[in-house]
């Protein structure tokens, strides 16, 4: 990526085009010849497969929005329009629906798998805080694509999230306002969510690019941690290795995501979203999607509104502080016995916190929240800072090709054993 | 030394957070369920659950019978009538959805004059309802009754800890068609009619609306109150999900190919990366 393209296509048209818009190259030394750390293992594949989900929830959503009314006496009906008589909207409408889940799920071993391996030390500090902001404008597009069906989790949810901000003092009621555009959720919030959940998409798109693209200039992190030192020995290039061990991901992946959609499509969604949305009745227990459950546990574990909302809103922008939070100079947590146990109670935490979030705010909850939350924070500004001053690693192999054989032993060896004979 | 201990004092420390948090999520699950008072609607066998699931007509049938002489009374259901004829649903012929469409008045208009009227109703047409809107229908029940297409869909009943997390890998989807099944079969009180033992606070608007031989079927299955609600709530479960059986259907075919295209990959990637690790070995 880094560097003028050696590339030289085969056709004389082909050496036409490239020699005024060199994007054969461009393609060529990103997806071709852009060498990959031989140890990836398969946790690296959630970067494609995200790519995938990506791409599957905009053409999905945009077939849906050509069926789709953003208005609030008939958006309702017309999501059951899609149902009923669309040809194959039911398709398109769980494929688009648990494809929003499927993209979190995807998302989040992505980000805890940069957790673990170090990915965001440096020279990767931009790519992290890219990634950062990706998830942000991920969460924001699910939220407003929540809102779309118009039923009583949408409403209510919209209702919840979005007085939020009527916690910040002076300002916060003006704010949302502004935001519904009137003096409750209403048609203008709608057709704004609606405005806006097919707009950030492809601002997603946007920043997927820089991120690539900064991914491309530092290359890969590796289950070792260590660098790249021969790109001989330690690399292998993209294509066709990491191209069909991605592309089997991607169909073990879709397998999952297909059973979600042909057999248990409303698993993930709330009963009460087949209500349409009545501003008189409020529901039992507002609930939102279970990938935002961990935060909205924080925001409900905080006495007062304002310091639930910062808490809130905090605990994803502390993400973005991660590459100087963590003092190790060790990136991978392989090397790292005690990183790990805390890493471990933390992505306890933050599925214990997913749980405490379905449920109502009362009692022991409360409590348990409570100390998750502070773990959650803990994590952050005490253990990782601490640890890495205090903590003795393991010995890091010294290249990535040492670490593949360590890590194989006898299987490698086999297959060294029978390699001459096949090669003749 | 003294390196050890402090981590050694850390680790505790997390292991007890953890274990304490544990702990704490334990008791209230038990302690909740005990707050709402409300049984667990008992599982039933549906024949439409499970992946290779479908529809018995003949149950969808006596549940649209069910529907059209008691619940119509008051429920709304705003599907087509021609959705009766479909793949997947209760399947009457077109003959039979024609002369059922016709037997309902529909409001049509405005014509030429400026004026709405009625005319017999065609299969395009939605059921019609009984009252003109929710104020009518409140003013004569005390409270609008909830509209049915989507029903069997838009309840649940809560599974808790750690049965919802089972409940995908088993493809259970019909909390809905077991609550609704529990509710018509949750009057316990003689007394009170509008008391039942599903219902959230047990105070329900709507009276006992089954009871045994309300309902005459023809094909000779039971008349009896529990026949009446497992096959109401049969047809509700397909009025709600229409494209149940085409879904499963593909769903099978997409699995079969998905498992074999993996496994093809499998193999390839296998192939592809075999000489990696033995470049690595001669390399070294």
């Amino acid at each position: 990526m880094s560097g003028p393209s050696t590339y030289v296509p085969k056709s004389a048209l082909g050496r036409w085009f490239e020699s005024r818009l060199p994007i054969g190259g461009l393609i060529h030394s990103s997806f071709v010849v852009y060498p990959t750390p031989k140890n990836l293992n398969y946790f690296w594949a959630f970067g494609g497969i995200l790519s995938l989900m990506l791409v599957a929830q905009i053409i999905t959503g945009v077939v849906l929005a050509m069926h789709y009314t953003p208005e609030a006496t008939m958006a309702f009906s017309s999501v059951e329009n899609i149902m009923r008589n669309v040809n194959y909207g039911w398709l398109l409408r769980y494929l688009h629906a648990n494809g929003a889940s499927m993209f979190f799920f995807a998302v989040y071993v992505h980000i805890f798998r940069g957790m673990f391996y170090g990915s965001y030390k440096a020279p990767r500090e931009v790519l992290w805080i890219l990634g950062v902001i990706i998830f942000l404008l991920m969460m924001a597009t699910a939220f407003m694509g929540y809102v779309l069906p118009w039923g009583q989790m949408s409403f209510w949810g919209a209702t919840v999230i979005t007085n939020l901000f009527s916690a910040l003092p002076g300002i916060g009621e003006p704010i949302v306002t502004w935001l519904w555009g009137g003096y409750s959720v209403d048609n203008p919030t709608l057709n704004r969510f609606f405005a806006l959940h097919y707009l950030l998409p492809f601002m997603i798109v946007g920043v997927v690019i820089l991120h690539v693209w900064a991914l491309h200039v530092t290359g890969q992190n590796n289950p070792a941690g260590v660098e790249v030192k021969s790109v001989e020995r330690d690399t292998v290039p993209f294509t066709p290795y990491a191209t069909i061990k991605d592309a089997f991901a991607m169909v073990v992946f879709l397998i999952l995501y297909s059973w979600f959609v042909f057999y248990v499509p409303n698993y993930l969604g709330d009963a009460d979203n087949y209500i349409v949305a009545n501003p008189l009745v409020t529901p039992a227990h507002i609930v939102p999607e279970w990938y935002f459950l961990p935060f909205y546990a924080i925001l409900r574990s905080i006495p007062s509104k304002l310091g639930g909302v910062i808490a809130m809103f905090g605990s994803i922008a502390i993400l973005a502080f991660l590459p100087w939070l963590d003092t190790s100079k060790i990136r991978s947590g392989r090397f790292r016995p005690l990183f790990q146990i805390f890493f471990f109670g933390f992505v306890i935490a933050a599925m214990g916190l997913g749980y405490l979030g379905s449920k109502p705010p009362e009692g022991a909850y409360v409590i348990a929240g409570r100390l998750l939350s502070v773990y959650y924070f803990a994590y952050f500004l005490v253990i990782l800072p601490l640890l890495g001053l205090f903590e003795t690693p393991r010995t890091l192999p010294a290249t990535i090709a040492d670490d593949v054989l360590a890590k194989g032993g006898s299987a490698i060896l086999a297959g060294a054993a029978q390699a001459p004979s096949t090669k003749g | 030394m003294t390196f050890r201990t402090h981590t050694l004092g850390w680790l505790t420390a997390a292991a007890a957070s953890l274990l304490l948090s544990a702990s704490l999520l334990s008791v209230p699950v038990s302690a909740q369920e005990g707050a709402h008072e409300q049984p667990t609607p008992a599982r039933q066998s549906w024949t439409f659950a499970g992946p290779f699931g479908k529809f018995d007509r003949a149950q969808l049938q006596r549940g649209f019978q069910v529907y059209k002489e008691v619940c119509s009374n008051c429920h709304s259901l705003s599907i087509p009538f021609r959705t009766l004829a479909q793949p997947g649903g209760p399947e009457y012929s077109e003959a039979q959805i024609k002369a059922l469409a016709a037997s309902y008045k529909v409001k049509d208009g405005p014509n030429e004059a400026g004026e709405m009227f009625e005319r017999a109703g065609r299969p395009s047409d939605n059921f019609p309802w009984a009252f003109a809107n929710e104020q009518a229908a409140a003013a004569a029940l005390g409270k609008s009754p909830p509209e049915m297409n989507l029903l069997a869909k838009a309840r649940k009943y809560e599974r808790g800890f750690p049965l919802f997390l089972i409940d995908p890998f088993i493809q259970y989807q019909e909390l809905g068609p077991d609550y609704i099944y529990a509710l018509l079969n949750g009057y316990s009180k003689a007394d009170d009619p509008n008391y039942n033992d599903y219902y959230p606070g047990h105070k329900i608007a709507m009276g006992a609306p089954l009871s045994d031989g309300v309902v005459t079927y023809t094909d000779g299955s039971p008349q009896t109150l529990q026949q009446y609600a497992k096959d109401v709530a049969s047809f509700l479960y397909w009025a709600a999900e229409p494209s149940m059986e085409a879904r499963k259907k593909m769903g099978f075919r997409v699995m079969v190919f998905l498992i074999i295209f993996a496994g093809l990959l499998y193999f390839t990637k296998k192939k592809v990366w075999a000489d990696v690790h033995g470049d690595a070995v001669t390399t070294h």
